[in-house]
């Protein structure tokens, strides 16, 4: 479905992203790991156009069924996003607007993606809250990003994200910001869109817990280039590269002996 | 293991309100007592909001509670002034979690590591050159460092440079404020062992404030849980996973996503989210959100039991024994 072929994302000349290639199936789960500076979001700000700052992508492409990615026109661009791909971030309330609610932002959203009614977009926000499992939906379509909750925030970011049945949905850190038990919550949430919706994600994330607990494949990254890649099972028992290694080392864990770090 | 240890701080019954908009008031923390045992260390544990900071900021005396008091050494903290107060601040010593935004970017790591040496009147200006690079070998970095800016040094560098800062006094006690949580896992891995080397070196005392309860297991000795402002449980870190006895608890370490763990189950979670602090429930905190809530949970709130040696627990669906007065197994199953 998503095939990125060596590609070579630069900021200002400088290269962020070194020869980076992912395969992709429909309905697959693939998370990008490494530590911060690695180049991780970049590659996925790429998939959807969305550089920052001077960023352009130098060498190699990026395919979308088959399609390049890179020679699309603007609007061609604008009508694959949130309705082919979408995106959630690290906060879903930065995304929003502060000064207005969340009803006014979802339908606004919904009526740039089809014509639609504002009565009719406002009631399929609810419906889509609702179907994320969002206490109340009609309370928090009413209400400004900054009343809700962290986890609600990245709910309602989901419920936008997943409103036309995206074939492929980026998420960038999207627990990162959130407690654990809320973490769970949404990470169980996000696992049940690929199996009601069939929804290719690509997670970007730090923690190698949540990767290894999505995702089937897990690509390691260290200082813009493909450091390890392969299967959980792989990746967290098998590997051979040192770098993965000293990475899962490093996870403290419930399961563990305390003997490795301090002697009782 | 901890029975005969010198109690060298001690918080009781402190609570701490803060006034709220509409008249209403915060309660960021109610009826806390906990005990710092010498050379040992204390991880408090709780979700965003559940006021361990707020707890950790009194013990180094940036506030002070509404009722209750801190003992330090047999005296109360919360009561000096002036002077007095400026001196109790040398023993009790404190790392943020952003060193950025503890630093002074204009001023130079020398300065900055030497400048509580210097209020003290422990050195003169002219040794600050030595006592810099002293105390920067102490946390394994180059003297040459010295000269460096702030921004000039990695996270994991400057973090090293706010230990250094805090412990240039020589105190007994170490309050660390997630001080490893913005930084990446292979860093943290290096700061908590630097800690805990020179923990061993110099007999510090620490609390440690940390959401990551598999982080607080691999390095307390005593673990408190914080939910809502309350201290629900308190264990020795090494039996938290096999023996945390409240439900929250047992929680926090079900949604833990381990490398570890059994990929084929699905991921325990407990519905719903923290109530917002201005109104927590009568009764247990907790009930809202436990599987087991009874109408004993909403009525009365429970208080902290010992159930063994060095393990309190506040939860009615515990008795005296510390067993499951129902369905032992299936609480136990869940995790």
């Amino acid at each position: 479905m998503l095939k990125i072929d060596n590609v070579t994302i630069s900021y200002k000349k400088v290269p962020a992203v070194l020869d980076f290639s992912l395969d992709m199936k429909p309905g697959q789960i693939i998370s990008l790991v490494g530590e911060s500076g690695s180049g991780k979001t970049t590659v996925i700000r790429a998939v959807l156009g969305l550089l920052a700052g001077g960023g352009a992508i130098t060498k190699g492409d990026i395919l979308f069924d088959g399609e390049s990615l890179l020679s699309k026109t603007p609007e061609q661009w604008r009508s694959l996003r949130g309705s082919d791909i979408s995106m959630i971030f690290q906060d879903s309330g930065a995304m929003m607007n502060p000064t207005r609610k969340i009803g006014s932002v979802f339908t606004e959203y919904l009526q740039t993606h089809e014509k639609i009614s504002r009565k009719d977009a406002w009631a399929k926000g609810e419906e889509m809250l609702r179907k994320m499992r969002l206490p109340s939906p009609d309370n928090v379509m009413g209400s400004y990003p900054f009343q809700l909750s962290g986890g609600m925030r990245q709910r309602v970011g989901i419920a936008m994200a997943m409103t036309y049945q995206p074939r492929l949905l980026l998420a960038d850190e999207p627990t990162s910001a959130l407690d654990v038990t809320t973490q769970a919550q949404i990470v169980r949430q996000m696992m049940e869109l690929r199996d009601t919706y069939g929804t290719g994600i690509i997670v970007v994330t730090h923690n190698l817990g949540v990767a290894a607990y999505m995702s089937d494949y897990i690509v390691v990254m260290k200082n813009g280039h493909i450091e390890d890649q392969g299967d959980r099972d792989h990746i967290l028992h098998h590997s051979e590269n040192e770098y993965t290694r000293t990475l899962l080392s490093a996870v403290p864990s419930m399961e563990r002996e305390q003997g490795g770090e301090k002697d009782v | 293991m901890c029975e005969n240890n010198e109690v060298i701080l001690e918080a009781r019954h402190v609570t701490k309100r803060f006034p709220a908009s509409g008249g209403r008031t915060l309660v960021a923390n109610h009826d806390i007592n906990l005990k710092f045992q010498k050379g040992k260390t204390l991880g408090l544990v709780g979700e965003s909001g559940c006021g361990k900071s707020t707890f950790m900021r009194f013990l180094v005396s940036l506030d002070t509670p509404s009722e209750g008091e801190i003992l330090y050494r047999g005296r109360d903290i919360t009561k000096l002034r002036g002077e007095e107060l400026r001196q109790s601040r040398q023993h009790i010593q404190m790392v943020f979690q952003d060193p950025t935004s503890s630093f002074n970017p204009k001023m130079r790591i020398r300065d900055i590591v030497c400048e509580p040496l210097l209020n003290f009147g422990r050195i003169t200006k002219k040794e600050k050159d030595a006592a810099c690079r002293r105390l920067l070998e102490m946390v394994e970095l180059p003297g040459d460092f010295a000269d460096r800016y702030p921004h000039n040094m990695s996270g994991g560098q400057r973090q090293r440079v706010a230990i250094a800062r805090a412990l240039a006094l020589e105190p007994e006690i170490l309050i660390l404020d997630e001080a490893t949580s913005a930084l990446d896992v292979s860093v943290q891995k290096t700061i908590i062992e630097l800690i805990v080397k020179l923990q061993r070196e110099k007999n510090i005392t620490i609390g440690f404030i940390c959401h990551d309860i598999s982080l607080i297991q691999s390095c307390a000795d005593q673990v408190a849980v914080m939910y809502l402002g309350n201290v629900v449980e308190v264990l020795p870190a090494k039996d938290l996973a096999k023996n945390a006895k409240h439900p929250y608890t047992k929680a926090l370490i079900g949604s833990i996503f381990d490398i570890s763990m059994d990929f084929s189950k699905p991921i325990e979670s407990i519905e719903g989210e923290a109530p917002s602090p201005l109104d927590v429930p009568a009764g247990c905190p907790f009930r809202g959100r436990c599987p087991k809530a009874t109408t004993r949970c909403a009525a009365e709130q429970p208080k902290l039991r010992t159930v063994e040696a060095g393990h309190e627990v506040a939860c009615h669906l515990l008795d005296e024994e510390g067993k499951n007065k129902t369905g032992a197994s299936a609480l136990t199953g869940r995790i």
